[in-house]
């Protein structure tokens, strides 16, 4: 039972990514080539990626659930430490301090040792593992508090902002042990390929973009499901849902849990490919951008998502390239327009011209 | 199969100091079907309210079989067999009228279980049986949220089918339909309680007429009132708080 397929979505989805899957070859072309890309253009595109992996993650949650967390910037920018503590691990002693096992900033905060929780994050597996569990088991934790107690809509956004925010200060932290507002950075290799280098940013690129096509894929299969269906139902009329006999708040957890590592994972691939992870990345603000690129795709469809993170952000980095401070009123004024002109995105609007 | 009785005793439900359910006590036997009358404000809604999970009486034993129902949350008591249509007619506009049915039919309820449901052919030929007995085998594939009114009720009804419940508590399910459609209800209410108990609350009293069951009035959040149609229509306290105006 398939009532509403749409089979241009599914191409125009593949070839879309198809099309991505160039950006790396084209950069492989001598400088002098007209279709050469420069590098600047393989880290952006494969920043977008990354951060369509968000948009997705978003949209399962909000656009067919109806939950809106707008601290999703944090189970991102988790996955984004994992990441960064792994790579760290693997600088070794080639840090200026030259220290073994200590990374430079605890040698400089003067750690005796590195920290239990520093442990196993030299093993790449592990720190893979990690980008995905911590995410999923934060989301596990407040969602099953919130859920539980029925708190929904306006109440569930504050709660999600003033989770990314109390992480952002703790992160702030020296003490913590996460390099404190400096972050980490001055990354060497992954895998054992040096970073910075076009085979590291191709491969870096490639990962994402697998990454991406495998989120769409399991996003699809459980929207398409009747667990998918439930969650539609649950963002129309929740207590309805309840009377059919559906726990509700297992549901809402499962989406919420999924959202969220799939979030970190994001997070895990974007590190590698900027360089550097520092608290920045808690701010409350990203996790609002976050959620206008899926209003501005179109909230509830897959594709929506990933047209919002790529056009909204095409659209930032074209513009703050000559006039960076007029882009927060840009990005407010966008979403206000969506919001009363465009309710369904640009999604909608394609569809309203396809008739 | 022995179905549970549905058994409430001495409930009372408080909002503010104001009495919606005041000390009601109602059995509703097994297989039997119970139509519930009573002026606006009555309780009728408070009581299936209660019944369901969905508000938690003050004072009072509400019990399914040897279920107690006041411990147990909305979910819960749905699984056990209690199904119900809303007063306002809820089903999900999101949704095609067959993945409505779709989402009520009686399948295990758990996330795993959902996510890797397939529809067979047995439940396929269950939705579609349904479909026809409400009448909405053409518009299967519509979206919910153009159906009309009369078509909503009914989708909601055959939604109550699709769970297969011990217990059926209907609230007005018939409010702004027409004659004849008022019709088509009382008789699918009929052919539905067969082995199952119902409750209909009905303001229409040809509709209660129609049912031809036993009949309770509610007043102020008690019972005024049990008994035939005729009986109750005849009943001077009954007239005066309620027929008569
Ligand atoms: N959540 C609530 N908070 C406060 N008062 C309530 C609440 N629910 C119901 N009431 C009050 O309780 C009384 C009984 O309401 P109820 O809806 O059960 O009546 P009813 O018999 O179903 O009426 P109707 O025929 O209009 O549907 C009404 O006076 C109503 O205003
Ligand atoms: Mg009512």
């Amino acid at each position: 039972m398939a009532p509403r397929r749409r089979p241009y979505t599914t191409a125009a989805l593949g070839a879309a990514l198809l099309l991505l899957a160039l950006v790396p070859v084209l950069n492989g072309l001598p400088d002098t080539h007209a279709l050469h890309v420069s590098d600047f253009i393989v880290s952006i595109v494969g920043k977008w990626i990354c951060y369509a992996i968000l948009a997705l993650a978003i949209d399962i949650a909000w656009g067919y659930a109806g939950i809106l967390s707008l601290g999703h910037g944090a189970f991102f920018a988790l996955g984004g430490y994992a990441m960064g503590m792994h790579l760290m691990r693997r600088i070794g002693d080639r840090g200026v301090y030259g220290h073994p096992v200590l990374p430079d900033f605890m040698v400089f905060l003067g750690y005796p040792e590195l920290p239990w929780y520093w442990l196993g994050f030299d093993n790449f597996p592990f720190a893979m593992a990690m980008a995905l569990l911590v995410p999923g088991a934060l989301a596990g934790l407040v969602g099953w508090l919130a859920f539980r107690s029925r708190i929904t809509g306006v109440y569930f956004s504050i709660i999600t902002q003033a989770m990314t925010y109390a992480l952002m200060l703790a992160f702030f932290r020296n003490d913590m042990g996460f390099g404190g507002n400096n972050g980490f950075t001055d990354f060497k290799d992954l895998l054992g390929v040096p970073l910075n280098t076009r085979a590291a940013r191709a491969g870096l690129f490639y990962a994402a973009l697998v990454s991406l096509a495998l989120c769409l894929l399991i996003c699809a299969y459980v929207v398409k499901s009747k667990l998918g269906r439930v969650l539609v139902a649950v963002r129309d009329a929740e207590s309805r849902v309840r009377f059919l006999g559906y726990n509700v708040t297992s549901y809402k957890l499962f989406v919420f849990v999924l959202s969220a590592m799939i979030s970190g994972l994001a997070g895990a691939l974007y590190v590698p490919l900027v360089g550097i992870i520092n608290p920045g990345e808690f701010s409350p603000g990203n996790s609002i951008e976050a959620v206008i690129w899926v209003a501005v795709g179109g909230r509830g469809t897959l594709g929506g998502a990933l047209l919002g993170a790529f056009s909204v952000n095409a659209v930032k980095t074209w513009l703050t390239s000559f006039a960076p401070d007029f882009w927060p009123f840009v990005l407010g004024g966008l979403f206000v327009a969506v919001t009363l002109f465009l309710p369904k995105g640009l999604v909608g609007l394609l569809r309203r011209r396809g008739g | 199969m022995k179905g549970n009785s549905l058994y409430l005793d001495g409930v009372s439900v408080v909002f503010d100091g104001f009495r919606a359910l005041n000390n009601l006590s109602l059995i509703v036997e097994p297989g039997e079907m119970r139509a519930v009358i009573g002026p606006n404000g009555a309780g009728k809604t408070t009581m299936m309210d209660v019944i369901t999970g969905k508000t938690r009486p003050t004072a009072g034993t509400v019990r399914f079989g040897d279920h107690d129902l006041t411990r147990m949350d909305e979910a819960s008591i749905a699984n056990l067999g209690i199904g119900r249509k809303f007063q306002k007619p809820t089903v999900f506009d999101a949704l095609t009228v067959f993945e409505n049915l779709e989402l009520a039919l009686k399948a295990p309820r758990g996330t795993l279980a959902a996510l890797h449901w397939r529809l067979g052919t047995e439940a396929h030929e269950k939705i579609d049986e349904t479909l026809s007995e409400i009448g909405l085998t053409a518009g299967a594939q519509d979206l919910a949220g153009i159906l009309s009114h009369g078509q909503r009720q009914w989708l909601e009804i055959g939604m109550l089918l699709m769970q297969d419940p011990q217990l059926l508590l209907v609230d007005e399910p018939v409010a702004g339909m027409t004659d004849q459609e008022t019709e088509h209800t009382a008789a699918l209410l009929r052919r539905i309680a067969g082995t199952r108990s119902v409750v209909v609350v009905e303001h229409d009293l040809e509709f209660v007429r129609a049912l031809g069951r036993k009949v309770t009035v509610l007043h102020e959040g008690t019972v005024l009132s049990e008994g035939p149609i005729d009986q109750v229509q005849g009943d001077p306290r009954v007239i005066e708080v309620y027929l008569g105006r």
